[in-house]
């Protein structure tokens, strides 16, 4: 059993890996809703299936990406697109709106009670307060907002959204919508005519989905049904016939009609638009497949059989959660690859994507001191920081969709390749190095495992991971001015994020610089390094959260607490790491043993380079 | 006598101590710029020898904290000072060489950014022709005589002299110009009955509300003056005050002894040998967005002294270099009516790449050093 434990868990683990990569098979005799997620759409400057801005619009007013209605019944994501789109009257029904804050429910004169979930229809009487309160509320800055204006700016914003993605395809609501445009088209009166072309106006410009694309070969840009239909004189584009034929089908409750239709678009899309067709269809198995999810649970497990392993079954729990690591970490890379192919861009371009990135490099190399060193510790660093990484990057993915097209400053992508990925990188290495200080600290304050061996080499791996750390920082820092010197003449402006990396710097110089000058032993060095967290936290989250400067993209009130929490978290281990050797419990015993407490267990080094060189 | 300093000032001691003196100020200043803004915490914290407290009045100020000016240079000499004394030269030592003279050339680069490199934008609306900058922040007199048609003659008062409000005298003026208000930033209100605070132009019917510097980094403060013109010869009396600011759009001119005058109160001016001619501002979004994809500026350039005479086009992260200035494309106004241009002089920009190229090699051969050691070591461990 001990043997074959590893590869056990192995299998199983891809087993339910695969089981997300088989291809959801349609039921015959229901309407297609996956095929019709890959039809490719232009939403916010990218060209995305609708699939993605059925999670992305739900995520950004619901939260979640599917809805619980009461009756104990699910709503997919697409499903519930595809109920706002072609069937509107039935899509107001579903509780779709957050509404958390008691000033906002009194605005309406509701009490607060366990219910946070509204529809539209509920909220329909109240548009007018809502639009004038949320006026109110956007004339200020982010940061001066009150809790309640927050709340109500982003009820005003959700339901913004929600009234332009009902207008998307066809007027919200309209019930025989190609009889209206035949007569638009037919000039049948112009009375009646006079009302659709108002009522195609405002889909043209009201319009949150552009899902005409332009014929092959045709350099125009895509466009709105609306517009479209503004513009066509007696052909109705292909596009348009088709989305008509869909929503009527799907009102009249036509499977067959429905799915031969989308089918027809699909084909449509992907004679006319190879690539986006191509790209499209890889989204909407990206999504299904939700590789960092998958990623996620399986660091948590890595974490869990490292940690058992330094207590029991020592080397199959290594190895079992040495494999784990190994498939996380090819899962996501999948991940990352897929962004930067449907992105086109270096991997980090946002905050979410630096939090996926930072875990993807500390997880490598920390795995790479597992290869080294083979003692568990590195297995416990990669399984933590991949996991919390990649949770924070899920929190932070709740601002729609996190594939978002780049301000033009940011649009370049040399620099975005170079002092992104160096920054984030030594973001990722100073996580690591203070992950490697809480085992040291941890280990030595409340177990006895840590011995004199398992002390030098956790010494030994936190400052190589130091020095990584500063060469990443320093480099990524200057790059960063480079860029700003290339873009407006300035090579440092002391803007808070830059302030931000120029702090990692000193502090892995004061760190290196107090190790070579024996100012601080192993305890010192592990102080340090867990504060180096605090900086780089700082540094990463902080500063945006200050609401200055040119980096300052979204500010996360919620994410305030969170890193008072962190940083607070972080004082307490190093307030534990400056208790008397006393109170270590490993090294009480060792002091014990020895009876010459002044030479144990701070072990001193003589040179920078004898710190390697050391048994 | 001398040794025991020489030898703090190389000490490794002195390295930490300004290491956590610089991470403090950094903190310390980047939270401050949420109140301040990042100008105004810039010149306190980090462009200064030393931080005030209280940071501005007339009163006893103390130094609170080393600015980033003190911290800067007391690095700089001691690193020189390290490599001086302590550090000798060897082959393993390569890497903290290499490094050590990166910073040294950062520093001291930063340090003549600092004292050298001049900031000005320049404004062009489609089709403005401009052989001058201006500043963001400074302000000048500008009192020119127009008599001629052909050719203007300019005296221009720099902000300096105006703060202190007193009496200017300058060859080419056949009077004083006499400061007798200055505000660096206020608003103007229009009197309904007289009683302004000039007596002549507009400012009889205006009164100046005097307003603190702003912190934004897009705001624009609105300087004011009020002046006196006194000719020399003591026979003629005052010719009256005038109000002049940044708020007032009309011309205004005064006559005196033939000739006509002009003042006016603007943003510093830069002058080129050369002129920018704006012949196109685009302004492109992402489709179906209001994300901003691109902005670029196409100009033409017009040096007679060199023979040139091109167009450029000057868009994100493509600056036009030319004669030691650089232009960027910075901005726009609304409606894309005009572009404005980031004219940056930095004689010692090459430095922090020169630097950079330093330290990152420098840091590469110590840690790579290192770590060939250590895996030296572990695999004869190994073994």
């Amino acid at each position: 059993m001990k043997r074959f434990f590893p590869v056990i868990v192995l299998l199983l683990a891809l087993l339910w890996v695969g089981m997300s990569w088989r291809r959801p098979q349609p039921i015959a005799a229901d309407f297609d809703l996956p095929a019709l997620g890959k039809i490719p759409v232009l939403v916010s400057g990218r060209v995305k299936p609708l699939d993605t801005v059925a999670r992305n619009s739900l995520l950004i007013l619901h939260g979640k990406e599917a809805v619980h209605l009461t009756n104990g019944r699910t709503v997919s994501a697409t499903h519930w697109l595809t109920d706002v789109l072609f069937n509107a009257p039935l899509a107001d029904h579903y509780p779709v709106f957050v509404i958390q804050n008691g000033d906002v429910l009194s605005l309406f004169g509701w009490e607060q009670n366990d219910r946070k979930y509204f529809s539209y229809l509920e909220l329909k009487p109240f548009l007018r307060q809502i639009e004038e309160q949320g006026a109110l509320s956007a004339k200020l800055q982010s940061v001066e907002r009150s809790a309640y204006q927050n709340a109500i700016l982003n009820l005003r914003n959700g339901l913004a959204l929600y009234q332009r993605l009902e207008n998307s395809i066809q007027p919200a609501g309209a019930k025989d919508w190609r009889r209206e445009i035949r007569q638009r088209l037919d000039q049948v009166s112009a009375d009646q005519a006079a009302g659709t072309i108002q009522r195609n106006q405002q889909l043209a410009e009201g319009a949150y989905i552009l899902a005409v694309s332009p014929a092959a070969g045709n350099g125009a840009e895509w466009r709105s049904t609306g517009s479209v239909i503004l513009q066509s004189s007696a052909e109705l584009h292909p596009v348009v016939e088709r989305y008509a034929r869909i929503a009527d089908a799907y009102r009249a409750g036509n499977r067959h009609e429905f799915n031969e239709q989308v089918t027809a678009l699909s084909s449509w899309m992907t004679q006319h638009q190879p690539i986006a067709a191509r790209r499209a269809l890889f989204e909407f198995l990206f999504n299904q497949i939700d590789p960092f999810t998958h990623s996620m649970v399986l660091y948590v497990l890595a974490f869990l059989f490292a940690c058992a392993s330094w207590l029991i079954w020592t080397r199959p729990l290594n190895r079992t959660a040495f494999y784990l690591l190994l498939l996380a970490l090819a899962i996501h890379t999948f991940g990352l690859i897929s962004r930067i192919y449907l992105q086109e861009r270096p991997p980090v371009t946002n905050l979410y994507s630096s939090a996926i990135f930072i875990g993807w490099g500390a997880v490598i190399v920390a795995l790479i001191l597992e290869r080294i060193f083979r003692d568990g510790i590195g297995a416990v660093c990669a399984g933590a920081i991949g996991f919390v990484t990649l949770i924070i990057a899920h929190h932070l993915a709740g601002n729609g969709d996190t594939l978002e097209m780049l301000q033009a400053v940011l649009d370049t992508n040399i620099w975005l390749a170079t002092h992104v990925v160096a920054i984030t990188t030594g973001y990722s290495a100073m996580f690591l190095a203070g992950m490697l200080a809480i085992i040291y600290i941890l280990r030595g304050v409340f177990t006895r495992s840590l011995t004199q061996p398992v002390a030098i080499s956790l010494t030994r791996m936190t400052y190589g991971i130091v020095c990584f750390a500063t060469f990443f920082s320093f480099v990524g820092t200057v790059l960063g001015g480079i860029w700003a010197d290339q873009s407006w003449g300035r090579f440092w402006g002391w803007d808070p994020k830059e302030n931000g990396a120029i702090l990692i710097v000193l502090w892995c110089a004061m760190i290196l610089h107090a190790r070579w000058g024996r100012f601080i032993g192993q305890r010192g060095l592990m102080m340090m390094a867990v504060f180096g967290n605090v900086i780089t936290s700082f540094s990463w989250f902080g500063v945006n959260m200050l609401g200055v400067g040119l980096h300052s993209y979204g500010f996360m009130e919620k994410a305030f607490p969170w890193l008072c929490g962190f940083i607070f978290s972080q004082l307490v281990l190093i307030a534990l790491a400056a208790m008397p050797l006393e109170c270590w419990r490993s090294f009480r015993q060792a002091r014990a043993a020895i009876h010459r407490p002044e030479l144990q267990p701070q072990i001193s080094f003589t040179s920078p380079g004898l710190v390697l060189e050391t048994k | 006598m001398l040794k025991k300093p020489l030898a703090f000032l190389g000490s490794l001691q002195l390295t930490l101590a300004c290491l956590s003196a610089a991470i403090l100020l950094i903190f310390a200043g980047t939270i401050a710029q949420v109140h301040l803004g990042i100008h105004e915490a810039q010149q306190r914290y980090f462009q200064s020898l030393f931080v005030w407290w209280p940071s501005q009045g007339t009163g006893i100020r103390l130094p609170v904290f080393p600015g980033g000016h003190l911290i800067g240079a007391v690095l700089l000499g001691n690193l020189i000072a390290a490599h001086a004394q302590r550090l000798r030269w060897t082959w393993r030592k390569l890497g903290i060489h290499l490094t050590h003279a990166g910073l040294i050339v950062m520093l001291a680069g930063g340090l003549f950014t600092d004292l050298f490199a001049v900031e000005s934008y320049m404004r062009l609306g489609q089709g403005d022709r401009k052989s001058y900058s201006e500043d963001r922040r400074l302000i000048e007199l500008a009192v020119t005589d127009i008599t001629d048609a052909g050719s203007d003659q300019v005296t221009v008062i720099p902000e300096r002299l105006l703060q202190r409000k007193t009496a200017i005298r300058h060859p080419t003026l056949p009077f004083e110009v006499v400061v007798r208000d200055f505000h660096e930033n206020s608003r103007l209100h229009l009197l309904s009955g007289g009683h302004g605070v000039a007596s002549r132009g507009p400012g009889n019917q205006v009164a100046i509300e005097s307003l603190p510097r702003g912190s934004e980094v897009d705001e624009r403060d609105v300087p004011s003056a009020v002046i006196e013109i006194v000719p020399l010869d003591r026979n003629t009396a005052s010719l009256g005050t005038w109000l002049v600011s940044d708020a007032l759009a009309a011309r205004q001119t005064f006559s005196y002894a033939g000739h006509t005058w002009e003042l006016a109160l603007r943003p510093l001016r830069y002058y080129k040998p050369f002129a920018v001619t704006l012949q196109k501002f685009s302004h492109d979004l992402y489709p179906g967005t209001e994300i901003p994809k691109n902005f670029s500026s196409r100009v033409t350039l017009s040096d007679p002294e060199r023979a040139t005479q091109r167009d450029v086009l000057i868009y994100m992260n493509h600056p036009l270099r030319y004669r030691g200035e650089t232009f960027y494309q910075a901005g726009f106004e609304k409606g894309d009516a005009a572009t404005i241009l980031q004219v940056v002089h930095n004689p010692s920009f090459l430095a922090p790449y020169l630097a950079c190229a330093m330290v990152a090699l420098g840091l590469l051969v110590q840690f790579g050093y290192h770590l060939i050691s250590f895996s030296r070591r572990r695999s004869m461990a190994l073994a």
